[in-house]
């Protein structure tokens, strides 16, 4: 290796700021498998671009020093809701559902509403003078411990400034509270979703069962979809 | 690279990150026909928000050493997850009990309760 060039790798190494390079390239990629979201019509390329953007936004909160938030995007987002979508597209993929197109009237409106609302929110990003601040890039310490503690009710990232006696609140009822919520809505969301069974009345149904060959009447299995299920 | 980053990374990149996120989910929310479509776009927002969050929370990010919002916004983002997760697993039920009744996922199809 040439000890000139070697001279200018090092010079170029030592010019690269790692975390504004890193972030630079997490951004750019959220944004724009982002913005492709948007534009493509084939939801299983919008599904495939949503990893990604997910995927660099966890590598944000690992720049931000949220590493346990971070590790938790990538596995519950990007490996659980994301499967689950993927899931509903692998269900509902039918030729002519892939692609729905959107008019090109409505594609205008919602550029200029979409130019306006970024203006706005961009503007607002940089009215405060504190948020402008360059990060002081101090050394944070791991997140995972205090995290876990205030989920259970105890805030040890307080204790050092406040009194022993009353730290601050911990999240102890609201993780009680979205525990049970998760639990309900997944309970829920498995009744919704799973296969009808055609019901027939009670007093036929030692009949039916008696013969399960014959076909029921598509009346009754109709109106039961309909419905929304067996009550 | 210095054009835009004038030293290092602060909050306001962060949330001009978070920006572009929102809008994308909000128009992709208004504009999908598919219902898929219209939770991706929910999944997006929800994401700018946490990104919000994360940014206001961190104390590398922060200008004068100590942040915002410190565990809150960490925490915050958590539930948020967790929240996306239960919502999007109970839309996605809906979605699919749509399809098993109107063999179509098309939100403009959805007109049953249509006067």
């Amino acid at each position: 290796m040439n000890h000139e060039a070697f001279g200018l790798s090092a010079n170029l190494f030592a010019f690269l700021d790692w975390h504004e390079f890193f972030f630079l390239l997490f951004a750019g990629v959220a944004c724009v498998a982002a913005v492709m979201v948007v534009l493509s019509d084939n939801v299983v390329r919008m599904a495939l671009h949503l990893v990604l953007s997910l995927g660099a936004t966890a590598g944000l909160f690992f720049l931000a020093g949220a590493e346990f938030v971070g590790a938790m995007q990538l596995m519950i987002y990007v490996g659980g809701t994301l499967v689950l979508l993927v899931f509903g597209v692998m269900l509902t993929a039918q030729t002519q559902l892939v692609a729905l197109r959107t008019p090109a009237g409505d594609r205008v409106i919602a550029g200029i509403l979409a130019a306006a609302l970024l203006a706005v929110l961009v503007q607002a990003a940089f009215s405060i003078e504190s948020w402008q601040k360059p990060g002081q890039g101090v050394a944070t310490a791991p997140t995972a411990t205090p995290l876990g503690m205030a989920l259970v009710g105890v805030r040890v990232d307080q204790v050092a400034e406040e009194n022993l006696v009353r730290p601050k609140g911990g999240y102890l009822l609201p993780f009680e509270i979205v525990s049970v919520h998760l639990l309900v809505v997944l309970v829920g969301a498995a009744y919704l979703a799973r296969a009808k069974r055609r019901r027939v009345p009670r007093s036929v149904d030692l009949v039916a069962s008696a013969d399960s060959t014959k076909p029921r009447s598509p009346v009754a299995a109709s109106s039961t979809l309909v419905a929304g299920g067996p009550k | 690279m210095t054009f835009v980053l004038c030293g290092v990374v602060s909050v306001s990149h962060y949330l001009v990150v978070g920006a572009v996120l929102f809008t994308c989910g909000v128009v992709c929310m208004a504009l999908k026909r598919n219902a898929l479509g219209v939770l991706m776009g929910i999944e997006l927002v929800l994401n700018g928000a946490n990104i919000n969050f994360v940014a206001f929370g961190s104390e590398y990010l922060a200008g004068d050493g100590k942040s915002v919002l410190g565990l809150d916004g960490e925490v915050m983002a958590l539930f948020v997850i967790l929240l996306a997760a239960a919502e999007a697993a109970v839309a996605l039920a809906i979605t699919l009990n749509f399809y098993n009744n109107h063999a179509t996922v098309d939100v403009d199809r959805a007109d049953d309760l249509h006067g």
